[in-house]
């Protein structure tokens, strides 16, 4: 029986979680209930959205230094515009999505590291989220703050919004002829192109994509904070890196997985509780996150070597 | 059989040229080719063979003559030649790895639009893989990354012959059957004669003249741009075939020096891949790299090379120097002055205390501008801005100016015009009579017959060594293809 | 020769023009008041600045792809570990540095490493680097805030004939990184690896160990900021690196140096770290807000990329 490189690229991530996962339910018994499940996962909501947008540009080969600054921006629009005058806010979203189309275009076609643009842009992103809130404040619209505290029945919000993510995304990006391409531009955009495709228009479409993506982590976050401040998630420009890295993807070569990319965000939300039960003391908390990156890339590259030894033999 | 002239043209290309600089790579080419018939196309490097195969697949417009697609010549490039069916499968493998093997018929084929596409486009894949190659187990759900090297060229050829509404009417296979073993290479020989029974055509570039002169119905063959023989497979033999690729005119008297083999080789190493030859290098040799592009005489060189020098530490003192081919690739330094290019090998003799001493950089500039004659007003310019030829000179000199004993050559002549190669041959000859060694990959027969001793490479493996008086063309060309089915 | 033709071709004399715009407007607007005053300030933030650009910029010469991105946890942990030793003896100072090199040293070694045995791209690497450095500072800085022994505290204050000494020693940091950039061996090897690793290589460079002491260099100097910025400033604080991630990239691209690798220059990084200042105070007594000057300073850096990435495909 051979297993395609791609599940086994999904194992790793997979086990890990479920180690984790196990790992707290062991210490915190309690956590095994639907409250505890909610509080531990609520915060993977947003993570995984913006993990979902960096991969799509991961996959075509690029890299985006501004998710973190960006995902603030949309959430103080959505704390701010969207909640007073939502057709002034939802036009703010479209325009911002067209720009990072525009981003899309530019990098292609100026042939530009996509590190050194996006790191400009984040700082326009940063700066137009401290105009529009320069001390924490505004309010989640309501719908967002419905949406994100629901309570359906048996299984908690957070881990019914993580699967629904994953399902959608794996569909678009996986399975969809859309989604077939743009990892092709990511795997050999030469023979793309030679088959008749537009790779400029691949790429625009990708970044604004996940724009969007990357919009709905914004709103989500203050569906669940319930205000916004300019800093909110500065993190999330590392986190998402690093979500995609844990579960599976890869920088060049389109090797992406939606799937393992949700996983790789709930890890990371799950790392930090994880962290906490074990009383260990915040201060290693970063730290211990940064080890744990470091681990998951060894045990791929382990687990590369011996694929690569069984293939050769 | 079905004489030719009642066939339609499915291309024809008439009066083709095409330079590159200085360099004709095709001089008034003829290549027509007809529906239901299987076309060889045979030839030695630099005969044209690939930039031919360019033109009619649309990737390059010819400076002059024309293409015609079923009859019209109205339009040229990639889109029309697709248009008119027409598809390649590269040596290079151009299939997305990351994909799988259906998804990347989905990118080959855009017709495979809408919904459900995945399972039609597996099926249309199967059904192609079944019939070229009846009883492969590849799985066509799995990611190409984890097939071997064979099973990606099977699946290449298979989309390749593949059709979603229409069939293609010609498929160029270059070198189909590097990577395939005998009994697949058949198959595929024998759905070639099935396809172009059905009315497809096929044509076949391969260094295995068995494969050709067995399912080819014509054979062409090209040398120096040109083609030099257009006739059915029937009148050629393996021995007729070579020499139709090879030079008419007697071979001229080289001047030879006596065997310069010693007891002691100064670089050796040994048989690649497990078999073949093993190669040995003696002082103040000149050592060729024959055979075919692409058989494996650059990674030779390459692993020699790295297995030398440190990654880690400066070397003290640099035994080998190497000269690039590919200019873009590993050559040049494009931001940099012609002296600062010509400099970065040898700055540690130009130094002290690990600065770089100005003055001695420039003399040195100075001397190899002289002495093999850089045609640029000031050392300081851009490299850039100099002739590709002038600019390999300036690799050369960059070796040369070494203190390396042994220098390695990865065919540097490509695109260089014929005056500056023979002011580098001159300068060889003298370098070499003071004692350096020089192994020098070539695709050219001229500068392979200048060598005192040749390897020949076949698919990765030294297959033959010739001395002396042996080196001729006829014996090149004998080793690198093989008369019968591929090992 | 022309000399001026010759000086406008240089990528740096726009980060300065620039700058010297910028300057002449302030003073404008305050009425030469402030001259003396901003113009201190000014060479005193932006020798910070200048400090980790310098190492950042010889990473980003090694080609696309490498960049550091443990440059403000490595300045956090040094500045915090070098008071914790010195513990206001100014006896210690030597000391301090020596401690603040050895880290530096410690943080290139582990940064390499990571690249190289589990081969991923710098970015990551020096990223969950960072994390892990972050989390040390973060447990060493806890308790009181030591001040810096006095004598070095009032080193970094203080000023000789009217400069800054932290910009004589960044300026003298600089004239050593400009030496070793533009005379020495290893400048021309590490321009070598920016142009094509391959090339380089293939003339002999010893590719791995050269990237090797790049990262250790740029450690070193993010160290070095570090332990100055904390004894500046009275006291090492967890987020005194933050703003350097940005900032140190910033200044390098600003400065004229290529992304894409192979071609740097040390002027730049002064011309850039003094407008980058002085946009800010600009715009401060014009009145604008922090949101204002962020968005200028993106688009500042996009045009300049925008512009510079054209120059570097056409010749």
């Amino acid at each position: 029986m051979k297993i395609s490189s791609g599940t086994v690229r999904l194992i790793i991530p997979a086990a890990s979680l479920a180690v984790l996962l196990a790992a707290v339910f062991y210490m915190q018994p309690r956590t095994m209930s639907y409250t505890g499940l909610n509080l531990l996962f609520n915060l993977a909501v947003p993570i995984a959205l913006a993990t979902i947008a960096q991969m799509l540009i991961m996959a075509v080969n690029d890299l985006d230094l501004s998710m973190g600054t960006f995902v603030s921006f949309c959430a103080c629009v959505a704390a701010t515009f969207l909640q007073t005058s939502p057709a002034i806010g939802i036009l703010i979203f479209i325009g911002a999505i067209a720009v990072y189309a525009g981003i899309g275009v530019v990098i292609h076609v100026r042939e530009l590291p996509s590190i050194v643009v996006t790191l400009g842009m984040s700082f326009v992103w940063g700066g137009l989220a401290v105009l529009m809130l320069p001390s924490p404040g505004g309010a989640a619209p309501v719908w967002a703050r419905w949406l994100m505290t629901a309570k359906p029945p048996v299984i908690p919000m957070a881990i019914v919004a993580s699967i629904l993510i994953a399902a959608i995304t794996h569909f678009i990006v996986m399975r969809s002829s859309f989604g077939v391409v743009v990892r092709g531009v990511g795997g050999n955009y030469r023979s793309v192109e030679r088959a008749g495709w537009s790779v400029l228009r691949l790429r625009a479409a990708t970044y604004a994509l996940a724009g969007f993506f990357a919009v709905l982590s914004g709103i989500a976050l203050v569906g669940l904070t319930t205000s916004a401040d300019a800093n909110i998630a500065l993190r999330y420009t590392l986190l998402s890196i690093a979500g995609v890295i844990l579960g599976g993807g890869e920088f060049v070569g389109g090797k992406v997985s939606p799937i393992g990319a949700v996983i790789g965000a709930l890890t990371l939300t799950l790392a930090g509780s994880f962290l906490s039960f074990m009383r260990i003391s915040p201060d290693w908390q970063i730290g211990a996150q940064g080890a744990i990156l470091v681990v998951v890339l060894a045990l791929r590259l382990l687990l590369n070597r011996l694929e690569k030894r069984e293939k050769n033999r | 059989m079905i004489t030719v002239h009642e066939r339609q043209e499915v291309v024809a290309a008439r009066g083709i040229r095409v330079t590159f600089g200085a360099v004709k790579a095709l001089d008034g080419a003829d290549l027509v080719i007809h529906s239901g018939e299987c076309l060889g196309l045979v030839g030695h490097n630099g005969a044209g063979k690939s930039t031919i195969v360019n033109v009619i697949n649309g990737g390059l417009t010819p400076h002059d003559g024309t293409v015609s697609y079923s009859g019209s010549d109205a339009a040229h490039g990639i889109a029309t030649a697709r248009a008119n069916g027409v598809r390649c499968v590269f040596q290079e493998l151009s299939l997305c790895p990351n994909l799988t093997v259906n998804e990347n018929t989905r990118i080959m084929h855009t017709g495979l639009k809408g919904w459900n596409w995945r399972s039609r486009a597996l099926k249309l894949v199967e059904t192609q893989l079944a019939e070229v190659f009846p009883g492969h187990d590849i799985d066509c759900d799995s990611t190409v990354d984890d097939l071997s090297i064979a099973e990606r060229q099977m699946v290449e050829i298979a989309i390749s012959f593949a059709g979603v509404r229409e069939r293609p009417k010609l498929v160029i296979l270059d070198e189909p059957t590097s990577s395939l073993d005998a009994g697949l290479a058949a198959q595929l020989m024998s759905y070639i004669r099935r396809f172009v029974g059905q009315g497809g055509s096929v044509l076949l570039i391969s260094h295995i003249l068995g494969e050709i002169l067995s399912t080819c119905d014509r054979v062409v063959v090209m040398k120096d741009g040109r083609v030099v023989a257009d006739r059915t497979a029937s009148e050629f033999s393996t021995r007729t075939l070579v020499e139709a690729m090879g030079n008419v005119v007697r071979e001229q008297e080289l001047h030879r020096g006596q065997d310069k083999r010693g007891s002691t080789p100064v670089l050796s190493m040994p048989p690649r891949r497990g078999r073949g030859l093993p190669f040995e290098a003696y002082r103040g040799e000149m050592i060729g790299f024959a055979g075919l592009g692409g058989h494996g005489q650059t990674q030779a060189l390459l692993d020699l090379y790295l297995s030398r020098n440190s990654n880690w530490w400066p070397s003290r003192k640099e035994e080998l120097a190497f000269v690039a081919g590919d200019r873009s690739l590993n050559g040049t330094f494009p931001l940099w002055s012609i002296l600062k290019n010509l400099s970065i090998a040898s700055l540690g003799s130009l130094s002290s205390r690990s600065l770089v001493d100005a003055d001695r950089e420039d003399e040195l500039g100075a001397g190899w501008k002289k002495r093999i004659e850089i045609r640029t007003p000031d050392m300081n310019n851009r490299i850039l801005s100099l002739s590709g030829g002038n600019q390999q000179k300036v690799l050369f000199a960059r070796a040369l100016a070494t203190t390396a004993k042994t220098v390695l050559m990865d065919d540097p002549m490509r695109g260089v015009d014929v005056g500056t190669k023979q002011e580098v041959y001159d300068i060889l000859r003298s370098e070499a009579a003071t004692g350096r060694t020089f192994i020098w990959y070539s695709t050219e027969m001229d500068e392979i017959r200048l060598c005192d001793r040749v390897y020949v490479f076949r698919e990765g493996a030294i297959v033959s060594e010739l001395i002396g008086e042996e080196i001729t063309e006829k014996n090149v060309l004998a080793a690198s293809f093989t008369s019968g089915e591929a090992a | 020769m022309n000399a001026p033709r010759t000086l406008l071709a240089k990528p740096w004399i726009w980060s300065f023009v620039a700058t010297a715009a910028v300057w002449i407007i302030t003073i404008l607007f305050t009425g030469g008041a402030s001259t003396v005053g901003l113009s201190q300030a000014a060479l005193t933030f932006a020798a910070f600045s200048v400090i980790v650009g310098i190492g950042q910029m010889f990473v980003i010469t090694l080609g696309p792809g490498n960049i550091d991105l443990s440059v403000p946890s490595t300045m956090t942990l040094s500045g915090t570990l070098a008071l914790k030793l010195m513990d206001v003896q100014d006896s210690m100072i030597a000391v301090g540095l020596l401690l603040a090199i050895v880290l530096g040293l410690l943080v290139g070694i582990g940064n390499y490493a990571l690249i190289k045995l589990l081969r991923i791209p710098p970015i990551i690497a020096t990223l969950s680097m960072s994390f892990v450095i972050q989390s040390t500072a973060i447990w060493a800085n806890r308790g009181l805030r030591i001040k810096p022994p006095e004598t070095l505290a009032n080193f970094t204050t203080s000023s000789l004939v009217g400069i800054p000494n932290i910009a004589l020693v960044a300026l003298i940091l600089s004239a050593l990184a400009w030496v070793l950039l533009e005379k020495s061996i290893y400048g021309r090897w590490i321009s070598a690896i920016g142009q094509s690793t391959f090339a380089a290589r293939m003339t002999g460079i010893p590719v791995d160990g050269t990237r090797f002491i790049t990262y250790a260099l740029c450690a070193v100097l993010a160290s070095i900021c570090g332990y100055l910025l904390a004894s500046f400033s009275g006291g090492a604080a967890l987020n005194m690196g933050a703003e350097y991630l940005l900032m140190s990239i910033a200044v390098v691209v600003i400065g004229g140096t290529a992304v894409a690798g192979g071609n740097s220059n040390i002027p730049g990084i002064w011309g850039a770290s003094l407008f980058m200042f002085l946009v800010v105070s600009m715009l401060n007594t014009y009145g604008f807000g922090a949101g204002f000057r962020l968005i200028l300073t993106g688009l500042i850096i996009i045009a300049v990329i925008l512009a510079a990435g054209g120059r570097q495909s056409t010749r």
